[in-house]
């Protein structure tokens, strides 16, 4: 039984092999390779839930991923949620001034970041630095024959790389959205107290009832999905890097491009979801 | 006038007929490119073999081959009488822990420290404590010389330290067999001396047995109990460096003018 399983795995890496192979020799970007690179993507996906679930777990390295995925990306996320919060405050002003609505503002406000602009948004920032970084970083270690390193010290790479990468972003983007919601939320804040006079706690009484669990607890459940993405994406483009220097370059510049279109694809489905509930 | 080196010749130890590494008939191609065709190799305990070849000819994959690193088409690879292509992973894990393996880069852990980098290997290991795990750190720098070195990151260090440090990594394991890549490669021809010095050192202190690929004939010289010259995915020569020297074959003495 435990050799036909061996064989089995020796089977599937050889035909991930050949699928890499395949994606990484091909001239132009072909309906074949595009599939070819799909499958080794559901592949390398495929491997990730089975090394999560197998010992040795590599916690140390789990919490400095998320230090470096979460902690370090606060300050982008929180400025960008700040600004997006205030723009949008801005933005929808005049809108539902002429219909005489401006008291439901801080409600639409609300419900648009925390619904939708804030885990989007968050997403795709962290799609472009997260992303890129976890893309950039496992190709330069496979083209300098890192990961190559670890494998001959009998210690498993992609348990130590992968798993844990990808387990920080699934873990980090949910409390990096919550973030970016609150700061998102103070923003608004500040808008509407630009031409208009309203106190902080009326401000979040009317963002607080406008608000149900319904609107909160999908937009999170996505945010993990976007996690998820975003780290399989990066660490798939820069592990199966094969381009010498050349390749690092472009992994990590397919890991944003693949990350980001692949977390407006999750937020559709989401939607549809969300909606068939509602 | 060629330069006599101090070290003793490496050939005395060499227990012929205990075979460590036997590969037979190893083939390998990528797409159209053959680039191994029967390769047919043994390794004898104690023993440093050179395996010399123009560029492409399939030296490294030969070796990665030997670790699986790459996975060959066709052959047998047997490495401390364990066909190496039928192990089963962790069997395949436990088999690589007796087997060293020197990189061209020496393939540092750019994000840790010299210390962490000598450390990283022994993480699997459950019996080793904290301390033994100092103690071989220690003993390991100290074998190349760069005690100093130890919470340096591997962006300080010379393109001969940082070979110094890859082999003072792969002793951690204390390997049985070694394999070095072009250990030489992109260094001065003192410091290519005193890598070759200190791969024969590594071989006495620990009695290992050595496979080493290389375009620098001083260092085959230094090293090279027997040298194996591939030619077209094939072994086409086979012999000592006064042999291969003197060869009639003007292809093969071309290595060493």
């Amino acid at each position: 039984m435990v050799d036909t399983i061996d064989k089995e795995k020796n089977k599937e890496t050889k035909d991930a092999q050949t699928i890499c192979e395949v994606v990484n020799n091909r001239e132009g970007y072909t309906l074949t390779s595009f599939f070819a690179d799909m499958g080794a993507l559901a592949t390398f996906t495929l491997r990730f839930f089975k090394e999560a679930f197998r010992p040795p777990y590599e916690f140390n390295e789990f919490l400095r991923q998320c230090y470096l995925i979460g902690f370090k990306s606060l300050g982008l996320v929180g400025i960008t949620g700040f600004i997006m919060g205030l723009v949008l405050t801005i933005q929808s002003r005049p809108t539902l001034a002429v219909f005489g609505a401006e008291a439901w503002l801080p409600a639409m406000v609300a419900i648009s970041i925390v619904r939708e602009i804030g885990p989007v948004i968050t997403a795709v920032i962290c799609a472009g630095k997260v992303g890129s970084s976890i893309g950039a970083e496992l190709a330069s270690m496979k083209v300098t024959e890192q990961i190559d390193a670890m494998e001959v010290s009998g210690i498993n790479p992609f348990n130590y790389i992968v798993v844990t990468r990808v387990l920080a972003c699934t873990f980090m983007i949910p409390l990096l959205t919550i973030f970016a919601d609150a700061i998102g939320l103070l923003g608004g804040f500040a808008g509407v107290n630009i031409k208009g006079d309203t106190s902080f706690s009326l401000y979040f009484l009317q963002v607080f009832n406008s608000l149900d669990f319904i609107d909160l607890f999908p937009a999170l459940i996505k945010s993990f999905f976007f996690g998820q993405a975003v780290g399989i994406i990066g660490c798939y483009k820069g592990y199966n890097c094969n381009q010498g220097t050349e390749g690092v370059g472009k992994a990590a510049n397919s890991a944003v491009v693949m990350a980001s279109l692949s977390i407006f694809v999750i937020d559709m489905i989401a939607v549809q979801i969300t909606s068939f509930f509602m | 006038m060629e330069e006599k080196t101090t070290i003793e010749n490496p050939t005395e130890d060499v227990e012929s007929s205990n075979t460590v590494v036997d590969i037979k008939g190893l083939k390998k191609s990528f797409g159209n490119k053959h680039v191994l065709q029967n390769i047919n190799l043994t390794l004898a305990k104690g023993e440093n073999l050179v395996v010399l070849g123009k560029s492409g000819t399939g030296k490294s994959v030969l070796i990665k081959c030997m670790m699986r690193l790459i996975q060959p088409d066709e052959g047998e690879i047997e490495v401390l009488d364990k066909n190496i292509l039928e192990l089963k992973e962790h069997e395949l894990n436990d088999m690589r822990k007796c087997i060293g393996f020197l990189f061209q880069s020496a393939a540092l852990y750019d994000s840790m420290t010299v210390g962490e980098n000598l450390e990283f290997p022994l993480r699997g290991e459950k019996d080793v404590s904290v301390e033994e795990t100092n103690k071989r750190v220690l003993e390991a720098l100290q074998n190349v010389g760069l005690e100093d070195s130890i919470h340096k990151m591997p962006s300080e260090l010379s393109g001969g330290m940082r070979k110094r440090i890859g082999l003072a990594r792969t002793m951690m394991l204390k390997p049985q067999i070694m394999l070095y890549d072009e250990p030489t490669t992109g260094l001065d021809p003192i410091t290519s001396k005193e890598i070759s010095k200190l791969i024969l050192e590594v071989q006495k202190k620990y009695n290992t047995s050595s496979i080493i690929i290389t375009h620098d004939m001083e260092c085959a010289r230094i090293t090279a109990n027997r040298i194996v010259i591939l030619k077209e995915g094939e072994v086409a020569m086979e012999g000592t460096y006064e042999e291969l020297k003197k060869s009639e074959d003007e292809w093969v003495r071309s290595f060493f003018e």
